[in-house]
């Protein structure tokens, strides 16, 4: 039998803006760690590091939350999807961005997608479609087809995008 | 040939419906507010797991929970011997008369014997999602292995072990129209090819999970990601308590394509809470998920065509085998499908089909996108591919010059009522698509491929569909909209606002709808079978149409103009003389006891069941028409295949939502491409082999070219303002257009699913062999 009876940890993270800590198990992931924070608009979709869903910045790096243990990141800065609104609780423009490309369905994979696109755009580098879609490669989407994803991301970047 | 007519109304004159709005839905789950099944706690909530069935086929001896109770944080471990009815029957249509009353049966719990890997055994709750691991492991349960029955053809063998011990053959159905053995003498041509496609999971995004709780006037309510409110019935019928004492609520739900279908969660949950009065949680695994929940049906095909020297077809002699796996679930529908979409969108004149589905110790399959309408789009194009090359035909101008059209008659007997615009579709993707790139590198080869396809929306006449909707106006002129649609992230919701809009004048900003309550929603049926926007579509605009009528009159009394003069636009009732606004006319009606509200239910057609010899003229509402085209790139030393360009045409008949129309077709083709290319749920002897989502590659962002949509109009679909259904057609002609353009580009063409490299090598070498 498996023991689950390790050491609780206090972590402190400052996620959108706000610090949180909380004493919690120590192999909790950060996924789960903030789930129970209530930041739940990051989603479990695998576990497993595969489809995206819960990818959160961590100091301004995109990661797969569900395979980081809380503690290894304590201390960091944490945006997630809900981090990238506006102050006044508005869309901030990649949001719009996404709602305007039709880049939302079902809106699982959204936060995650969000998350792995405010990384790309906030790196300043010059985008074009096959540099999206190379970055967009950890981030699954059953739903979309991509291309309202892809488009929106051009968009948010000022790039060339087909208008919506 | 007579040219179908075709209305092709412009759609000016509509001001919400028909523009690319962006969904109300889309902006809460861009914020971040939209909660999912998952995404409730509740205090003093148990947890639930399921103890599954580690091998496919076996006696369960012993089910030993003693130490597992004893687990701290254990609540409870639940056996099929605790579930007050854990016997549940499906209904098998179609196999009365001459057969017997068949019915199929599982089990919620099994008791003593699994049929499949994964199959649940006991029903863990306990305190923590940790103490549920840990008690997971201390199940003991013991097996005698029996025989695995790997695949139908197996399980139809003289001798074959039974999986049931009704017998292994599940349903089969018959088709017979005309003299097809004189088609086939009379035929300038005749070809032959058997396919198969494999089995596939429907990999959405979010895993199967739910919360419920008993209320506070004893009614179990299970929050749950579910396409199917109407399952409060069946968990009723399972607990043994009246059906109105079970509420099920879906919220926004993380993709569905027809996984969320039947049940997953909600028996267990409510099981948890029936038996504790405790809240409970459970949500699956991703490996869990992709074990044993039913996946899309594996099928194999052989196909006989005639046809003249001309191309126009003659007959088809078809044979469906498709494998069930352990349990019915919708397997006899899902075939019904396939039979009756077996000719494609063609006039095939003489039909002889015979198709059976078989149990088997597979994973269980049921419903996906396509329903059994998908897989034979993959016999029946490559057959007309074969056919054009055996004529020197070009493949489009085959199609063009079979394609049904109003009037003509499937090979069931149902006869089209609305007009195909399936040329149009062809020349659409054909004209965009321009001549066909050279290979760009040496050592590639590029080929093009077209599929056309016509899959049904709505669902089976004899079911006798109908879908209510409540729509009322508050005093300050705003509305609430009340309807029990699923929305699993189609749109589903956000066309039925912009439909009211439209209707009644009111802005998109002033209308709240409330959806996915059994309970407190009117009941608008499932979220399946390319029905909402058809059928719930039609019930909000016959409510509104209802309101709008009805308050116009009374506007209309009041201020002394004709009703037929007033227009609801722009939040106001406007006249020729004196215009109010929507809160003003809602006052007048109050003042004059007239109604502000409205309640209102949709008809589907209605129809008499099927039997096996199926011959019984309309089976479906209505079909969807459309034709893809994709160009390939072959890297001829490894057998990579490389999509340089994809176009989709479907007429959708009105787009309700252009955005949504075309999300709808990119995200289908997606899949389709993910089935075409790279998926595949892999079983050997019963055990199935995926591990978890690495396993089980399904395409990313970078697997596709940017996929081109060409929508057409033409207004002649049975849902509101002439529209069709979109969210199954378009995952039907993927694979086989993909594998047209493959043999195009290597000379012989793939006949199993997915076309892996490793196929494709087989076709290249087969082709330098001759």
């Amino acid at each position: 039998m498996t023991t689950h009876a390790s050491a609780a940890v206090s972590v402190s993270l400052t996620v959108n803006g706000r610090e949180v800590e909380r004493t919690r198990p120590a192999q909790l992931t950060l996924l789960r760690w903030l789930r129970e924070a209530g930041f739940v608009e990051t989603r479990l979709g695998c576990g497993e590091g595969v489809c995206g869903a819960c990818t959160v910045l961590v100091d301004g790096r995109a990661v797969a939350s569900c395979l980081a243990l809380a503690v290894q990141v304590d201390g960091s800065e944490i945006r997630t999807a809900a981090g990238l609104s506006q102050d006044d609780g508005s869309m901030g423009g990649l949001q719009r961005a996404f709602l305007d490309h039709g880049a939302v369905q079902c809106g699982f994979c959204t936060s995650g997608m969000l998350v792995t696109a405010a990384e790309l755009v906030e790196s300043g580098e010059p985008l074009d479609r096959d540099r999206v879609v190379a970055a967009l490669e950890g981030n699954l989407c059953r739903c979309t087809g991509y291309d309202g994803i892809v488009d929106a991301i051009l968009a948010a970047a000022g790039a060339e995008a087909p208008s919506p | 040939m007579s040219r179908d007519e075709v209305r092709t109304s412009k759609a000016d004159e509509l001001r919400v419906v028909n523009r690319p709005i962006g969904r109300h839905d889309a902006a809460e789950k861009l914020l971040g507010h939209t909660r999912y099944a998952a995404d409730l706690d509740l205090p003093g909530m148990v947890h639930a797991r399921l103890v599954r069935s580690q091998i496919p086929s076996g006696r369960l001896l012993a089910r030993d929970v003693s130490d597992a109770v004893k687990v701290p944080g254990v609540v409870g471990v639940l056996l099929g011997e605790d579930v007050p009815n854990n016997e549940v029957w499906v209904d098998v249509p179609g196999q009365t008369t001459e057969v017997r009353a068949l019915k199929a049966s599982m089990q919620i719990l099994a008791t003593d014997r699994v049929r499949f890997h994964g199959e649940p055994i006991a029903l863990i709750l306990a305190e923590t999602e940790d103490a549920l691991a840990d008690a997971e492991e201390a199940v003991r349960v013991e097996y005698e292995e029996l025989p695995v029955v790997a695949d139908p053809a197996e399980a139809l063998a003289d001798g074959a072990p039974l999986v049931h011990e009704q017998g292994n053959l599940l349903a089969e159905w018959a088709i017979d129209r005309g003299d097809v053995d004189a088609a086939f003498e009379a035929a300038d041509v005749v070809v032959e090819g058997e396919y198969r496609t494999q089995l596939i999971d429907h990999a959405y995004l979010e895993p199967e999970a739910g919360v419920a709780w008993l209320d506070e006037n004893g009614v179990i309510v299970i929050r749950a990601a579910t396409q199917v409110i109407e399952h409060f019935r069946d968990v009723a019928r399972i607990l043994g308590v009246p059906a109105s004492r079970v509420r099920v609520i879906a919220p926004y739900v993380g993709g569905g394509f027809g996984g969320k279908e039947d049940m997953t969660v909600e028996p267990y949950l409510a099981l948890a809470v029936h038996r504790l009065g405790r809240p409970a949680k459970m949500v699956w695994t991703r490996q869990e998920s992709l074990l044993a929940r039913a996946k899309r049906h594996p099928v194999s095909m052989r196909y006989r065509t005639a046809a003249r020297a001309d191309g126009m077809l003659l007959g088809h002699d078809v044979d469906i085998t498709s494998d069930s796996g352990a349990y019915a679930y919708l397997s006899a529908l899902v075939l019904l499908y396939s039979a009756v979409h077996a000719g494609g969108p063609y006039r095939v004149p003489t039909m002889r089909l015979r198709s059976r589905t078989a149990f088997t110790n597979n994973p269980p399959t049921s419903a996906m996108r396509g329903f059994g309408g998908m897989q034979v789009v993959f016999g029946y194009e490559s057959q007309m591919d074969r056919l054009a090359r055996a004529l020197g035909m070009d493949p489009g101008e085959l199609r063009k010059r079979n394609a049904i059209a109003r009037g003509d008659e499937l090979p069931v007997g149902q006869r089209i009522e609305t007009s195909v615009l399936l040329s149009e579709t062809i020349d659409a993707v054909t004209g965009r698509a321009g001549p066909k790139p050279s290979p760009r590198r040496p050592g590639t080869a590029v080929g093009r491929g077209i599929a056309s396809n016509l899959q049904s929306y709505g669902r089976l006449v004899w079911l006798k569909d109908s879908a209510s909707a409540w729509m009322g106006f508050e005093t300050d002129g705003s509305l609430q909209v009340r309807i029990g649609v699923p929305d699993i992230g189609g749109g589903q919701a956000s066309s039925l606002v912009q439909i009211a809009a439209e209707a009644l004048g009111a802005s998109l900003d002033d209308i709240s709808l409330h959806f996915g309550d059994s309970a407190l929603t009117p009941l608008a049926g499932t979220t399946t079978a390319t029905r909402q926007l058809y059928m719930s579509g039609n019930a909000v605009l016959s409510a509104a149409t209802q309101l709008r009528d009805r308050m116009a009159e009374e506007v209309a009394a009041e201020t002394g103009q004709p009703a037929a003069s007033l227009d609801f636009v722009d939040g106001m009732v406007k006249g020729l003389d004196q215009s109010v606004s929507l809160a003003e006319a809602v006052a007048i009606c109050i003042r004059r006891a007239a109604p502000v509200a409205v309640l209102a239910t949709f008809y589907g057609p209605r129809g008499t069941e099927v039997d096996r010899q199926l011959d019984s003229g309309r089976v479906f509402p209505d079909f969807t028409f459309g034709t893809h085209l994709v160009d390939v790139e072959v890297d001829l030393a490894t057998g990579r295949i490389r999509l340089l360009r994809y176009v989709a045409s479907h007429d959708v008949g009105r787009a309700i939502n252009p955005q949504s129309v075309e999300g709808q077709i990119r995200g289908a083709v997606a899949m389709g491409v993910g089935q075409a290319l790279m998926e595949e749920v892999v079983v050997e002897r019963g055990v199935n082999l995926v591990g978890g989502f690495f396993q089980y590659l399904i395409p990313t962002a970078a697997d596709l070219p940017p996929i081109e949509c060409v929508v057409l109009e033409s207004g002649e679909g049975m849902g509101p303002f002439g529209a069709r259904g979109i969210g199954e057609p378009p995952i039907g002609p993927c694979a086989a257009a993909v594998a047209s353009a493959v043999e195009d580009a290597v000379g012989v063409r793939p006949t199993s699913l997915p076309i892996t490299p490793e196929r494709v090598l087989a076709c290249i070498d087969r082709a330098a062999r001759g």
